[in-house]
């Protein structure tokens, strides 16, 4: 039996050949519309360029990331795409594709190996997402005191420590403003409602709530509901300002019940299959890092427009 | 020749691994590659290990919910130890052992002295080892020690360029050890007396306390040496790691063909029952357009045609005894 394996296996390194364009694709799972959307248009984008995608979905663990990417390294794929669900313990297996000249594009998150180990990463600035959400907040409450409640993203991923970090920048040397509480959200609409009603418990029923400041749009929505059920009156008694820009967060905003949101675009495997295919062509090598744009939409924005043009997006 | 009954799942599990091959290599020929093979070694060393640990509780009769926090609990505490201060990884290893396997050996006590259903005292464990993760850190600790990166570059270039990690082999000598722990030893035979029936067992002279701290302290001690594994796999710490691994960890027993009830299952059973589930895993991985959602679809229906099985072959066994 081992012998028939060993044979099988000599025979097909022999044999193997490059074909069409293949890359794989290591998403992190289907945890928000944002995510959804971003695997739409990666599909899409692979589709237009005739490309076959190999997708595959990590159920949010890095064990199945890990095992997928080796899996497109055993298949000889030409590039592979990899939306990192933790910042740490890439190292191996990101090498093990150097060593196989395969060129990795790091979607919408970083990680925290050297950076000659991947081709380079596409994303947006997330501490630039954080700053630009804390301005507006300032700006928008003006000289009055705010006590800011917060609603993080994953533990330990990247977009919530830098949102985080981000949103601080911003709010820091105003002293009227204040983050009071901070918990996770797990980047979840049922997470979201959750910590949410446990703030307007803990804050005297959400009264002396000014501000709510989300790390994504899902957790501003789950929040809002649990804002309504409190009795109160969400983008009015509390201010909400979140991350993304999916559509439900414009319904939302057309509403008044949201009252802004910085835009993360979905569409990332549109500059990361243009980096490859400049890289392919000559082995030009992009920059290690390609930014998109951070677009900060308010109630002013027309809301309920914005909201057409993003429904069918796949979110 | 006549095959005794209780090898018949086994011999499925050994077949379903085998034709699933089989039928992967006919549509994707490039999944009978050494590639694949280290891959499916390497990538399900930790459930592999923690597997064979689960495989001996399973045949006593018993379960053990808490391995999936232990592994996650043990990434932390070496990344952590690591971070914080000078000791060398071999020390850190040592002590996490010690620790995870006392940790065992107390759920096993408390199974015994308590007659507790192993079920409650596992699953109060495994609460406690997931909060210890949270109390060492909350988020995830990268590993950078030099010694652990030379663990982690350690395989054995097969030809195709197929790797064979340190920690597939790791997870190859667990089975072997688990092997010869089940079937050649007098502990192994204890286990399956008490798999087959406390009462029986008494009367056969078994001291079920002493084998029932043992069972669970041999579960922390494969659940520890996971955790190592796991944390050479990944190069880091994370509190949120392997959640539902326990879950895994017994479907792989099952449709390795051991008896859920106990006293009856081979070790080596597990070994196929963890590369058929990476099996699943790769093809769907391979195939790109399925959800990989399919992978747990697949091992529910093999699970329950397991049980199935075993439920069958009762009562093909219970005929073939009262015929003789």
């Amino acid at each position: 039996m081992m012998k028939t394996l060993l044979t099988g296996a000599a025979l097909l390194a022999l044999t193997a050949t490059a074909s069409a364009q293949t890359v794989g694709f290591s998403q992190i799972g289907s945890e928000s519309g944002w995510r959804a959307a971003e695997t739409t248009l990666t599909r899409q984008q692979a589709e237009e360029r005739g490309y076959t995608l190999q997708f595959s979905d990590a159920q949010q663990r890095q064990e199945n990331q890990i095992a997928a990417i080796r899996s497109f390294i055993a298949q000889d794929v030409d590039a592979i795409l990899l939306a990192p669900v933790v910042a740490t313990g890439w190292d191996s297996v990101l090498q093990e594709a150097k060593e196989a000249e395969i060129p990795v594009v790091l979607l919408d998150r970083q990680v925290d190996s050297s950076d000659d180990l991947y081709l380079t990463a596409v994303g947006s600035d997330l501490v630039h997402e954080g700053r630009v959400a804390g301005e507006w907040l300032v700006g928008d409450v003006g000289d009055a005191d705010c006590r800011i409640v917060e609603l993080q993203g994953t533990t330990g991923s990247s977009p919530a420590i830098d949102r985080a970090n981000g949103f601080r920048e911003a709010i820091e040397g105003h002293a009227n403003l204040e983050i009071v509480r901070s918990q996770t959200g797990d980047f979840t609409r049922s997470g979201g409602k959750q910590v949410m009603e446990s703030f307007l418990q803990a804050e005297g029923g959400g009264a002396e709530i000014c501000a709510l400041y989300a790390h994504n749009d899902d957790m501003a929505i789950g929040a809002i509901q649990a804002i309504k059920e409190a009795g109160l009156r969400p983008g009015e008694d509390i201010r909400v300002v979140s991350i993304d820009a999916v559509p439900d967060i414009f319904q939302a905003m057309a509403a008044g019940e949201a009252n802004a949101t910085v835009e993360l675009t979905p569409n990332m495997a549109g500059p990361a299959f243009d980096a490859l295919e400049a890289f392919w062509a000559d082995g030009t090598m992009p920059e290690k890092f390609i930014q998109t744009d951070s677009r900060l939409y308010t109630q002013a924005d027309d809301p309920a427009g914005e909201y057409e043009a993003r429904k069918d997006l796949g979110y | 020749m006549t095959i005794n009954p209780r090898l018949y799942p086994l011999l499925a599990t050994i077949g379903i691994f085998v034709v699933g091959y089989a039928i992967c290599y006919l549509q994707f020929p490039a999944m009978l590659s050494t590639r694949v093979i280290g891959n499916l070694l390497t990538d399900n060393a930790y459930l592999g290990i923690v597997a064979v640990g689960m495989t001996v509780v399973i045949l006593s009769g018993g379960i053990d919910l808490s391995v999936g926090a232990v592994i996650a609990f043990s990434g932390v505490f070496i990344a952590v130890l690591l971070r914080d201060t000078g000791l060398h990884p071999i020390v850190v290893f040592a002590l996490l052992l010690v620790l995870t396997s006392a940790f065992g050996a107390a759920m096993g006590w408390l199974i015994h002295a308590l007659a507790m259903p192993a079920f409650i005292v596992t699953l109060a464990g495994m609460f406690l080892a997931r909060g210890a993760a949270y109390m060492l850190t909350i988020e995830s600790v990268a590993i950078n020690h030099p010694f652990i990166v030379t663990l982690q570059n350690a395989y054995w270039l097969m030809p195709g360029r197929g790797r064979l990690t340190l920690i597939g082999i790791l997870m190859l000598l667990a089975v072997v050890a688990g092997v010869l722990i089940a079937h050649r030893t007098r502990f192994g035979a204890s286990v399956f007396a008490i798999g087959g029936g406390e009462q029986t067992a008494r009367l056969m002279g078994v001291d079920i306390g002493r084998t029932t701290i043992l069972i669970y302290a041999f579960s922390g001690l494969m659940a520890g040496l996971s955790g190592i594994v796991f944390a050479i796999y990944t190069g880091s710490g994370y509190p949120l790691a392997t959640v539902g691994v326990e879950l895994t960890a017994i479907a792989a027993v099952v449709i390795g063909g051991t008896l859920l009830t106990g006293g009856a299952g081979y070790v080596v059973g597990t070994l196929f029952g963890v590369l058929t589930m990476g099996l699943i895993q790769t093809y769907i991985v391979f195939d790109g357009t399925l959800s990989s959602w399919w992978t747990r679809i697949v091992i529910g229906l093999l699970l329950l045609a397991f049980i199935l099985l075993q439920r069958g072959l009762l009562k093909l066994t219970a005929f073939g005894d009262a015929r003789a």
